[in-house]
Parts: C-alpha cells; sequence; structure tokens
C-alpha cells in the first residue's frame, strides 16, 4: 500500500524540459491517470516516480519516505509498459514465477503465489502454454500477472493497452479497473486516451506542454475545466468555445451573444477582452423557433444519441441531442445553453475565469 | 457512379475462409460501411471488389457489367488504403495529379488542373497545393490520399479503414467531411472499418460481417434498433448491449428464448429485481453504472448527480428487452 508525492518536480534533458515543476499527490489505493497528448512529459513522469528516470530537482515520497535518488529496485514499484516484455522461451507459469524465483523465495512459496495470481487474473487453464501461443489479451494478463506477483507497494503502467484494437481494448480496460478493486494496489496509468482515463481513474492529472493543466476526478476535470486545453482535450466532441469580446464584471450572470443574454453561473471575477463561452455539446437545446440563430451543417447518428455540427457567427459547434429530434442539414434553427453548466474562458492565458461552478475547484488547484 | 453488385462470392486462403457465399448490393450514390471485428472478411470483400484477389465462386458485377477476369485499372474503382502513400518527392499538385496523369487516363493538362483544384477546394486544402507532401500533417496527408482517388471519376470508392491512423480529433472531424464529400459528390462509396462510431455516423447502409458472412444489411438505425442476431446487438452502442441469460430481470420471455439483450438506456430503476452497485464511471457526457444481478455484471445509465456508491443495492427493471434464442437469431 502507498501514497505518492510529488512535489515541484522538474526534469531536463539538456536543453529541452520535459517536466516543468510539477505537485500532486497520489492516495493510498488510488487509480491514477496521467493523461495527455504526446510529449507533454506523462511518461517521463512517470518514469521519475518508478526510478527509471532522475529529476533535475524536486522530490518524490513513497509513504512518506523520500525515494528521489533511490534505484528502481530499492523503490518497491512493479512496471507494467506498453508492449508485453514476456521471455517468449518460457511458459506462462516460468513467466509469472520469475521476478519470485529471482527474489530467492521457496519454490513452494513461488508455485502457491502464482496460482493465486493466476486465478485473480483468470489464466489458470493456460498455465503451461508457452507464451508464443498466446493471444494477445492473454499475453497482456500475463505480463500483469508478472508485476502483480512480487505485490509492490505500486504500479506503474505505461498505456498498457495501446497496441489493442478498440473493442479488445474496453474489454481490458474494464478487467484491469475490476482487477484494482479486488487488489487495492496504488496504481498509476499513464494515457492519451481521455475516454480511458475518464472510465478508469479516480484521479486525473491533465499535462500539456510539460505542465501539469489540471488535477482531479474525472467529473471535476470534465465539468470544472481549469483551462481551455483541459476542456478541449476532454470529451468526445469536446467543450464548444463560442468566442466574443466583451467586459465582465464580478457577479455578473449573464453575457451578450449576438446582442442576446445567455447565461452563466455567478462570476467571481471580472475581466476584459477576447473570451470564450464554453458548453459542452450535451448542454446545446435545439429549437425551431427564438433561441441563438445557427444552421445545422452535418447530422451524425449515434444510436440513441446524435451529433449535430452547427454554423453560429460566433463560430462552429457541436450539439449532442435525441436522435429521435430531427435536424437536416442546411436548416436553420435556435440554440439553447444549460447556462449553469458553462465555463467561461479569457482566450489569451487560456483560464477559466472563477465562477460559482468551478470556484471550489480553482482555488485548490 | 455505379452499382455494385456481389453474388455469392467466395474467397479461401489455404483451409480460413476468408470471405463467405456473400451476396451484397451497394447501391448507386450509396455510402456504405462493412463493420467488423479483424479477421470478419471486410478488407478482403474491398480487395475483390477491386481485382486484387479473384474469388472461388461467385460473381461481381459493376454498372451490371461482370468484372471477371478484368484488372485492376479497368474495373475503373479508386481505393484509399489505412496507410497514406504519398510520393515524398512531389507537391500535394502533383501528388493529386498523378492519376489523371497516368498512362490509361492521359488527361490534358488543363483538365488535370481543374480538377485538382476542384478536388483541393473540397478537401479545404487550396493552399498547401504548393507544398512538399512531407511538410503536411497526419490528417493533411490523408486528406490529400483521399483527394488522389477523389480526382478521377471512378465507378466507386473503396476505403480501407482510412482514419484509423488518425487522432481522434482529427478522426471526428475527417468523417464529417467524407460524409460532405459524399453527398457533394453523390459518390458510390464502399467503405470498411472495424470502428462503430464510423459506421453510424456516416453510413447510409450498413453491413455487419461476421466470419466472411453478412450477418445483417440496412441503416443504421434498423441495425441499432432491429439486430437480427445477438453478435449485431454487440456490434453497436456505447457502452455495449447488455446480453443476459432470460428471465434474470423477471421479463416475460416468448418460448424458445434463450438470451435477452438490453441496451444500457433501457433499464429502468425503482422496482423490479435486486442489483448491487460495482461501480459508477463519470465519463462526462455520460454516467455509466456497474451493476451486479446474481452472477452477472451489467451497466446502465443513470443521472450525473447520482448519489449512488458502490455496494448499495437497486431495484432494475427491464424496458423493450430484445430476445434471441440459442443460436443467437432474434425471436419477435
Amino acid at each position: 500500500m502507498a501514497e505518492i508525492v510529488i512535489k515541484k518536480v522538474r526534469k531536463e534533458f539538456g536543453d529541452f524540459v520535459a517536466v516543468k515543476e510539477s505537485s500532486f499527490k497520489i492516495e493510498d489505493g488510488e487509480f491514477f491517470m496521467l493523461l495527455g497528448p504526446s510529449g507533454c512529459g506523462k511518461t517521463t513522469t512517470l518514469r521519475m516516480i518508478a526510478g527509471l528516470e532522475l529529476p533535475s530537482s524536486g522530490e518524490i515520497y513513497l509513504d512518506g519516505e523520500e525515494i528521489t535518488q533511490k534505484l528502481p529496485s530499492e523503490r518497491d514499484i512493479a512496471f507494467v509498459f506498453q508492449m508485453f516484455a514476456l521471455y517468449p522461451h518460457m511458459n506462462v507459469r516460468k513467466n509469472i514465477s520469475y521476478p519470485l524465483i529471482s527474489q530467492h523465495m521457496p519454490r513452494a512459496q513461488v508455485k502457491d503465489k502464482v496460482d493465486e495470481v493466476a486465478a485473480i487474473l483468470g489464466i489458470k487453464d493456460i498455465l503451461n502454454r508457452p507464451v508464443g501461443s498466446l493471444s494477445g489479451g492473454d499475453r497482456q494478463r500475463v505480463a500483469l500477472g508478472r508485476a502483480i506477483v512480487r505485490e509492490p507497494k505500486a504500479f506503474m503502467m505505461d498505456e498498457p493497452l495501446g497496441a489493442l484494437d478498440a473493442e479488445f481494448r474496453e474489454h481490458m480496460a474494464e478487467e484491469l479497473r475490476a482487477l484494482h478493486d479486488r487488489m487495492g494496489a496504488t496504481t498509476v496509468y499513464v494515457t492519451h486516451d481521455q475516454l480511458e482515463a475518464m472510465q478508469m481513474g479516480d484521479k486525473i492529472v491533465v499535462m500539456n506542454n510539460a505542465v501539469v493543466e489540471q488535477f482531479g476526478t474525472p467529473q471535476e476535470v470534465y465539468d470544472k475545466p481549469a483551462t481551455m486545453f483541459v476542456a478541449d482535450f476532454i470529451g468526445s466532441p469536446s467543450m464548444n468555445f463560442l468566442h466574443f469580446e466583451g467586459r465582465l464584471a464580478s457577479g455578473a450572470k449573464s453575457i451578450e451573444l449576438q446582442g442576446r443574454k445567455v447565461p452563466v453561473p455567478q462570476l467571481r471575477e471580472g475581466t476584459q477582452g477576447a473570451l470564450a463561452y464554453g458548453v459542452r455539446p450535451e448542454h446545446v437545446r435545439l429549437m425551431t423557433e427564438g433561441g441563438h440563430r445557427a444552421k445545422v451543417i452535418a447530422t451524425e447518428y449515434l444510436g440513441t444519441t446524435q451529433i449535430v455540427t452547427l454554423e453560429t457567427p460566433n463560430g462552429d459547434l457541436k450539439a449532442r441531442i435525441s436522435s429521435d429530434q430531427m435536424a437536416k442539414a442546411g436548416e436553420q434553427v435556435g440554440l439553447e445553453f444549460i447556462g449553469e453548466t458553462v465555463t467561461l474562458f479569457d482566450v489569451q492565458s487560456g483560464r477559466a475565469l472563477r465562477s460559482e461552478l468551478n470556484e471550489e475547484v480553482l482555488t485548490n488547484g | 457512379m455505379a452499382e455494385v453488385k456481389l453474388k455469392g462470392v467466395t474467397k479461401s486462403f489455404k483451409s480460413t475462409v476468408a470471405v463467405k457465399d456473400m451476396e451484397l448490393t451497394v447501391p448507386d450514390g450509396a455510402f456504405v460501411v462493412l463493420l467488423g471485428p479483424t479477421g470478419a472478411g471486410k478488407t478482403t470483400t474491398l480487395r475483390l471488389i477491386a481485382g486484387l484477389e479473384k474469388p472461388d465462386k461467385g460473381s461481381i458485377e459493376i454498372g451490371g457489367e461482370p468484372v471477371f477476369g478484368l484488372t485492376p485499372a479497368q474495373r475503373d474503382v479508386a481505393m484509399v488504403f489505412q496507410q497514406y502513400s504519398l510520393y515524398p518527392h512531389l507537391s500535394v499538385y502533383d501528388n493529386l495529379a498523378f492519376p489523371l496523369r497516368s498512362p490509361i487516363l492521359r488527361t490534358p493538362e488543363d483538365e488535370v488542373e481543374r480538377k485538382v483544384k476542384e478536388v483541393a477546394e473540397v478537401l479545404h486544402i487550396p493552399h498547401k497545393l504548393g507544398n512538399k507532401s512531407t511538410e503536411l500533417s497526419g490528417g493533411e496527408m490523408q486528406r490529400v490520399s483521399i483527394g488522389r482517388a477523389l480526382v478521377r471519376e471512378p465507378s466507386i470508392y473503396l476505403m480501407d479503414e482510412p482514419l484509423s491512423s488518425l487522432d481522434a480529433k482529427l478522426r471526428a472531424d475527417l468523417r464529417v467531411e467524407l460524409k460532405r464529400i459524399h453527398a457533394e459528390l453523390n459518390a458510390t462509396l464502399l467503405y470498411v472499418t472495424h470502428d462503430q462510431i464510423e459506421a453510424m455516423t456516416m453510413a447510409s447502409h450498413v453491413g455487419v460481417l461476421n466470419e466472411g458472412e453478412l450477418v445483417q444489411f440496412g441503416s443504421p438505425r434498423e441495425i441499432y434498433e432491429n439486430p437480427r442476431t445477438a453478435y449485431v446487438a454487440a456490434r453497436l452502442g456505447q457502452p455495449r448491449i447488455n446480453l443476459l441469460p432470460v428471465g434474470l430481470l423477471g421479463e416475460n420471455a416468448p418460448s424458445g428464448a434463450h438470451s435477452v439483450a438490453l441496451r444500457p438506456e433501457n433499464i429502468g430503476y425503482g422496482d423490479g429485481r435486486d442489483a448491487t452497485v460495482l461501480r459508477i464511471e463519470h465519463l462526462g457526457d455520460q454516467t455509466r453504472l456497474h451493476l451486479k444481478v446474481a452472477d452477472h455484471d451489467l451497466v446502465t445509465l443513470t443521472d450525473p448527480h447520482t448519489t449512488l456508491a458502490p455496494g448499495e443495492t437497486v431495484q432494475i427493471k427491464p424496458i423493450s428487452p430484445i430476445f434471441f434464442d440459442a443460436d443467437g437469431a432474434r425471436i419477435n
């Protein structure tokens, strides 16, 4: 069991800054996601926690003990890589046993441990098979088995599902999460897939350009994004930004778009300049009369819902509405926004304006 | 543009039957998406139509004419592959012009220019025409490789997962764009993918493939609302449809029913069977509730502000269940 604290950690490779002063805390037993586009610094962060890279500055604590400069082998952390690195000439049992045998654990005890892990992973019946004959899913399970069997304090996983196709990935994601719920070990998981992060994580750190943009629960980062980057990166389709110029006072409860008042959560700060009205696709309503005028560009059927792409004087936006509601390309419609879920952004800095919606999250972050 | 017909087409590779007795009509002007997992026979079907593979049995007609024995070029089809294969030493303009300048077409240069510009307009890349193809982003490169198919006016466009190597955002943009292009050009398109979102959002008709067989063919809505088999039911919808043994939730089942399928949105709360909450997933646009009833896991949707917690019990009941027999065939 382990709590991991990252304090002002920075990593440079020559002139290149991979991670800028980042701080966050991973609670004991959490499934913790490091999320961001490629090159954002998430894998470097993970490797620093595991001890595969040493930070240029800052500290890392594992259960209160500083481990910043310790060797990977002294940290009691298991690493699961993107590509399942198994020993091809050994069978499944030997692959899983390997970490224990190299710790000189007695044979009988190794056998019990491996049997126990195989039962957890549902791979008891393939223990004697050569790994070369296994499906992708079973290989991944064996790789996990090898990590779990040591009972480390924490698991580090670097896009372990990245190589799998979509349908199977979703299945493995569910399996991994269920496994975590049974074992309760602290897990740090790197991914660029926002849906995976939302689905599996207890907490998410969103990184971009070597910086932590936001840190919170999936619901927080989705509902109360701290920056335009987070708002755009999380959600599919992502948050819409309607651009406008204006001067807003603290305490305002609405803004003006094309001469129409639209509601916003009460602002806790004032600002002026280039602003964006950020609204999630599912918080846009289509009406035949009134509202903010827009033209339907395209519709995409998704079963119970559909995505409608719309053109407005403040930029294009997407709405997620019931597929029973009619919308045809070329049609003029009216839009209404669910004001209490809206986030306003300062376009220049990309920062969310403080409001009654996000105040708590932004002050903590 | 032309209608494409496959009649009883079978193709095997050694002992593996890749395509089995396929009956498929791609109507003129349609956007047909073949959906199935890896190994379902999607790409083989496409290659058979293109003339890159020969069927063991059956016939293929393009525009009413059998194409047996015709070379890919003679079939007048245009293919777009998963990996964009552009000529790196040529400009975007020359890449787009390439198919038109082929010895078979020998298009006059003024005609080439008109076509290339027209297609660049459709793909929103007219400002990139002078660029080397290596100076483009991934999305732009894939647009150019689609454009290289579009400059010609073939009888049909065949596309093999053209968006799968792109990131999620770009894929979403290009989905809308492909659909627009299809409408603007009034083209006939056969597109294969394992991505259910692509199938649902773009297709006029979806063909669901399973182990080389076409199991159902219809509009996305028909496939989603009226799956003919349990396999088809499981192909569309996120989260996946729940497939449960009959009677688990106490529904009235017709005779012969073996399993019942329930879309996550078709599970009602408040009365019915006891279910234990395993986990709540906040995905933003939807909130998923993972439940356990007896020994079975199921997923349903709930209110984003739910106060439920793991370990609690809720009562659930089925709404418009779909029944299947022991072989997975639909019972009405």
